[in-house]
């Protein structure tokens, strides 16, 4: 059993946080229609507002490389997308990734981190400490934003070079962001 | 099933000959083929500036066709692809169940084996049943095709756009045939594909 609570304190503010708004005001802004997840905590208030936005689709993928897939079709057909995923999640996509380079169309994807900032759980650590690496390695420039004041500056940048110059994208969410996950008996 | 023994058994359709038919009324679909020789049977059936070929990303092909289809939701959208390159992807089919695109067609042409990488058996000669794994995810229109009459039933079930999606495992025998080779030009081959619809380069 494990809860998440909003650490460091658990103030209202901070148990809804107004980054996740930012964002979703500039995936409309830049008229991103398809929005495909795999679910994680970070995620949940965008992913809510995703929901309830009928000039988006919200598409739940069993695993991240499909959505890159997804992206790549979407282009083809006229439409913008966002990849949503955890850090975990990166790595399922490399091969996938080659995409990107291929097609030159307009990937962005938001990946909330693991595995570091007071991570109780070892098992995220490996993936979370080579999720900038393996990006870079694919050819994916990357972002980063660790604090409520930046995310909407950064991932305007990106989604601007994402879709303005087709320059593949990724902005890791820091962990000190979202807030260390909580684990208790 | 070994290889030889699929060659011997009678009554396999040819993949050539399928494909010919799946797309001989094509009208304005976009048809995305997968990574290895249905590709080829695409290229076979006449290059078109709808044809979205893949020469890698195996196991993307039908997550590629959904992206086109919730883009273009009045366009019948068509996945053409192997046994091998479906199974790589087999998620895929649970997000389509969930997303219920009525505009998208999904068709494997399984030979039971990986013909690019010199006849290894898949999963599908024994004991996979994509069929059965496609209506278990909420496909509902899933089909086991055997012959050439239900092949063109289907290719005109594909141009409505209103009762999918829907999923066709065609039985092909495993013959290598000639490459005929599409564009290996991701670029060009996307650029086609937006001018045909209408979107310009960015």
């Amino acid at each position: 059993m494990h809860a998440r609570t909003d650490a460091p304190s658990e103030t209202a503010a901070e148990a809804t946080p107004s980054w996740p708004e930012d964002i979703f005001v500039i995936l409309q802004r830049f008229e991103v229609r398809q929005v495909p997840y795999v679910p994680d905590a970070g995620h949940s208030q965008l992913i809510e507002r995703v929901l309830g936005t009928p000039s988006m689709r919200a598409v739940p993928l069993t695993t991240e490389e499909e959505g890159v897939a997804l992206l790549a079709g979407a282009w083809a057909g006229g439409q913008r997308g966002v990849l949503l995923m955890q850090s975990s999640g990166v790595g399922n996509c490399v091969n996938m990734l080659s995409l990107t380079q291929i097609f030159h169309f307009p990937f962005l994807t938001l990946v909330t981190m693991r595995g570091e900032w007071g991570e109780f759980n070892p098992w995220q650590v490996p993936m979370g400490s080579s999720t900038a690496g393996v990006f870079e390695l694919s050819g994916i420039k990357v972002l980063r934003a660790s604090h409520p004041e930046e995310v909407r500056e950064v991932v305007e940048a990106a989604a601007g070079q994402a879709y303005n110059a087709c320059t593949p994208t990724a902005v890791l969410l820091s962990q000190r962001l979202i807030g260390a996950k909580v684990f208790t008996k | 099933m070994s290889q030889a023994n699929l060659l011997e058994r009678p009554n396999l359709l040819e993949r050539r000959s399928v494909v010919n038919q799946l797309l001989a009324q094509r009208k304005d679909a976009v048809v995305v083929g997968g990574l290895g020789a249905s590709t080829y049977d695409i290229a076979a059936a006449g290059d078109h500036d709808r044809n979205f070929y893949l020469w890698g990303a195996m196991g993307g092909a039908v997550m590629i066709g959904l992206g086109v289809a919730l883009a273009q939701p009045k366009l019948p959208v068509v996945v053409i692809t192997g046994d091998g390159e479906m199974l790589m992807g087999m998620g895929s089919l649970a997000t389509v169940g969930l997303q219920k695109p009525g505009n998208l067609t999904i068709i494997v042409l399984d030979n039971e084996v990986y013909g690019e990488t010199g006849g290894q058996a898949s999963h599908t000669a024994g004991t996979a049943d994509l069929v059965g794994i496609a209506r278990a995810c909420g496909i509902a229109d899933v089909r086991a095709i055997s012959t050439m009459a239900e092949v063109e039933a289907f290719a005109s079930s594909m141009q409505d756009i209103s009762s999918g999606p829907r999923f066709a495992s065609i039985k092909i025998d495993s013959a290598n045939l000639e490459r005929v080779l599409a564009s290996r030009d991701g670029g060009f081959i996307v650029t086609r594909i937006r001018g045909a619809l209408g979107f310009g380069p960015i």
